[in-house]
């Protein structure tokens, strides 16, 4: 009982957002260096290797599209468990924390989708093929940019933009695995697989390694920017209400003059 | 509950005639189509349902901002929160008003529109059924749109671009069961049932969530 009573007040210590400050302030110089180290190594590991017998130079795409898909759907993990933080806990820094991360996750989605397009040229002869796994990543795409447009819709209410985009983000999350497996039967339906899919043989060690790295390497620098982005939003609001003060205060000399 | 939900219905209906624009607008919505894609019927009735879905799915989104935004202007959205019952049932009758007000008439006005198309009797039953089937479903996960962005000014957009991904799965189901139900060898219930399914598994998110962010927006 000790254990998890002793992380939560932990935990609810950042709530303040000042210590979390400090806490970023501290930790992300060693977060971006520790990024930096990883791509450096996993960039070199992915050039290193032997390219693919059949795919040659272009299977070095992978260690870029991959992690980057990986991490579209890790990030809208991280939204939805923010979006809990919200409506369940309150917590102060969880609405902040779900903003922060929709424009990343779109980024990491349309980085997947371009690796993938760029791919599929001369893999499949195509830019672009209505296979499941890319509809579904598009669809993904499509409800970032929803949350992403409904934030900005709400801009002068952060408060309440974050607690009705937090509902919108649950319904999203509780739908995905429903939109995956539909367009997965509607797939299978209309178009049998004309197009030879890399996933028949399993990976090889060879492949396997700088692909790790790589995803780690993006998962990290996926938490660097994170924490800026949720730093840089605390302190834009911090600005709002400032502003908001010196305006009051303004108006009341002008009254009292 | 009844009464809120013929006051619903009365409303929609007398007030700017928002039940019939949405007929109106899904009939231009089809008869546009064979302007784009050509005279040629072998053609139109090949795709012919997906016009039929694809225009229902326009036409029950168009309505859906007025969902809540008329009753949160005139005050009574207040109302209907402060209410004993639960705020949960009152989306949901709130969203079964809107869908025999805007719903039904997409229903009932599709097989007409089928016979645009050239689809054969089979297509058009297999449409209308799913169509019946469907819309509910757009309707109720469209209210948990609806009532996120009932804040906002010009929400109207908004809740378009937010909910056609939700509703993605009723498309597909829903053509998929006419297109099992023309061509012979693919069975038409398992789409038909996962459609049904998808219908009532909405009917509980979407009010649920609508009421949730009811609640949030309103304070």
């Amino acid at each position: 009982m000790s254990e998890p009573s002793l992380a939560i007040r932990k935990f609810s210590d950042l709530a303040n957002p000042t210590r979390f400050l400090a806490l970023v302030a501290l930790l992300w110089p060693w977060m971006a260096g520790l990024t930096l180290c990883l791509f450096a190594f996993g960039l070199y590991l992915s050039f290193a290797t032997l390219g693919d017998y059949q795919q040659g130079e272009t299977v070095r795409i992978m260690y870029i599209h991959v992690p980057a898909a990986w991490l579209s759907m890790m990030c809208y993990s991280v939204m939805a468990v923010s979006a809990l933080g919200t409506l369940v806990w309150r917590h102060p820094l969880a609405d902040v924390s779900a903003k922060a991360a929709a424009p990343l996750g779109a980024c990491f989605t349309l980085i997947a989708l371009i690796t993938g397009s760029l791919w599929g040229k001369p893999m499949w002869g195509t830019w672009w093929v209505w296979d499941a796994r890319l509809t579904s990543v598009f669809v993904l795409f499509l409800m970032y940019l929803g949350l992403i447009a409904l934030n900005r819709a709400m801009a002068d209410d952060p408060t309440r933009a974050a607690k009705v985009g937090a509902v919108l983000i649950l319904v999203g999350f509780v739908n995905i695995p429903i939109i995956k497996f539909s367009v997965e039967w509607w797939n299978t339906l209309h178009q049998p697989a004309s197009v030879v899919r890399l996933d028949g043989p399993t990976i090889d060690p060879e492949f396997l390694r700088p692909l790790m790295v790589m995803a780690v390497a993006f998962t990290l620098f996926f938490f660097t920017l994170h924490v800026l982005a949720m730093r840089n939003e605390i302190l834009r609001r911090r600005i709002s209400v400032l502003r908001r003060h010196a305006a009051r205060a303004v108006g009341r000399e002008g009254s009292d003059a | 509950m009844i009464p809120l939900l013929l006051r619903d219905i009365r409303l929609s209906v007398r007030a700017g005639g928002g039940a019939l624009i949405g007929v109106l607008f899904f009939m231009t919505v089809v008869a546009v189509i064979p302007f784009g894609v050509g005279p040629d019927l072998n053609l139109l009735s090949r795709i012919g349902p997906a016009i039929l879905w694809i225009g229902a799915l326009l036409a029950a989104l168009l309505g859906l901002d007025r969902l809540f935004q008329a009753e949160r202007e005139d005050g009574s959205l207040d109302l209907l929160l402060m209410q004993e019952t639960p705020l949960v049932l009152t989306v949901l009758v709130k969203c079964l008003a809107h869908w025999i007000a805007t719903g039904l008439p997409l229903v009932i006005a599709a097989p007409l529109l089928g016979l645009f198309m050239n689809m054969d009797e089979v297509a058009i039953g297999a449409t209308t059924l799913t169509l019946l089937a469907g819309t509910p479903a757009i309707t109720f996960i469209g209210a948990a749109g609806a009532a996120i962005a009932v804040a906002l000014p010009r929400g109207g957009l908004l809740v378009s671009i937010l909910v056609l991904p939700l509703a993605i799965p009723v498309l597909i189901f829903g053509v998929s069961a006419v297109h099992a139900a023309i061509e012979d060898p693919a069975p038409f219930l398992p789409p038909f049932l996962i459609l049904v399914a998808i219908n009532l598994f909405f009917a509980v998110i979407g009010p649920v969530a609508a009421a949730a962010a009811l609640r949030l927006s309103s304070d």
